[in-house]
């Protein structure tokens, strides 16, 4: 049964979490159905209190092959951190 | 004990075993569900039910004894919760059936003159909300769906439907409890709940069966032959060792 029935990523909100956060998948008919499997399985022990589903198929995803040209030019721009600041002890809140 | 507070136990009786039962029986789903997360759902709903059966049993005596230790005749819980699974169609008629009768009776507690009453209904409405939602989106899913879940759909409210009277059944014991403020009348409510079932059935594309002659019984303990073989598991460890602890 749940073989005929699309995959839908599920995404929580904690209390306290400003972001929602992608916790697993799980299989439903619709996305009604897909929120209250999603509430069944992923927050039964008072994790959340916002959810969000997502049919996967929806979900773009960068292509793996191609992660060194999308990624790794970054990893020896260390100017682009601002870690070359001296900060005077005045100033606070940063 | 007088007369008042025979009829409160009675009552709690009433409320907690219907719990009790419903949640032995759903909890008979675990790992033979039709998908994972309908088993996972099937099992939330019947934690919630045995959770609720806990406190009901707990304030009526010892919850422990009154679960393992009383047999078929002392059992006070209404006859449809002890009809078998079936299949995911019949158990998701019973839980419809079940689920909004007992959302609107505990929205009606929340207003009882009995404090233990009052506070019990006011956690175990958010939780039986929820149970009348998904068998409700279930009801409509499977009588919306194909020629065999829309079949089967139909032949679990046929099963069940016989059982709807003696859900709104006022005998002696409630009507003396309705009069002191504690129990709530459900014949007030009993066309508000068959509007919210026709309601679900034609959004489902059912019909809704005709009225059978109607099958009263378990308020009093004259319960239909499945409630001994709902028990002889769940009591066969108290009943082999009693009082046996873990």
């Amino acid at each position: 049964m749940s073989g005929d029935w699309p995959l839908w990523e599920v995404f929580v909100r904690t209390k306290g979490g400003l972001s929602h956060r992608h916790v697993g998948s799980v299989h439903a008919p619709d996305a009604q159905l897909a929120l209250a499997h999603a509430r069944d399985t992923y927050t039964r022990r008072m994790e959340g209190v916002s959810l969000w589903v997502v049919e996967s198929k929806e979900i773009n995803a960068s292509d793996p092959d191609q992660a060194g040209e999308l990624f790794e030019p970054a990893e020896n721009k260390i100017y682009r951190h601002p870690t070359f600041y001296d900060i005077p002890d005045e100033v606070k809140h940063i | 004990m007088t007369a008042p507070d025979a009829a409160r136990t009675d009552y709690l009786l009433r409320l907690g075993d219907d719990s009790l039962i419903l949640g032995q029986r759903l909890s008979e789903w675990c790992g033979h569900a039709p998908a994972l997360e309908v088993d996972l759902s099937l099992a939330n709903v019947a934690l919630d039910l045995v959770g609720q059966a806990t406190l009901l049993l707990g304030e009526a005596g010892d919850a422990d004894k009154l679960a393992f230790h009383r047999d078929v005749l002392d059992f006070r819980n209404c006859l449809l919760v002890e009809q078998p699974n079936g299949d995911f169609a019949q158990t998701t008629a019973r839980q419809l059936l079940f689920s909004t009768w007992q959302h609107m009776l505990l929205q009606r507690l929340e207003s009882s003159e009995d404090r233990f009453l009052v506070e019990f209904a006011s956690k175990a409405v958010k939780e039986v909300a929820y149970h009348r939602e998904l068998a409700s989106e279930w009801a409509i899913r499977l009588g919306d769906g194909t020629d065999e879940s829309a079949r089967r759909m139909a032949d679990g409210l046929d099963w069940c439907w016989r059982f709807i009277p003696e859900l709104f059944d006022v005998d002696e014991s409630l009507q003396s409890l309705m009069d002191s403020g504690i129990a709530a009348d459900p014949r007030q409510f009993e066309e508000e709940y068959r509007s919210a079932i026709s309601a679900v059935l034609s959004e489902a594309k059912l019909e809704a069966p005709a009225d059978q002659r109607p099958i009263l019984g378990g308020r009093s303990g004259h319960h239909t032959e499945h409630l001994g073989h709902i028990l002889a598991p769940m009591q066969y460890l108290q009943r082999t060792y009693p009082d046996a602890k873990w």
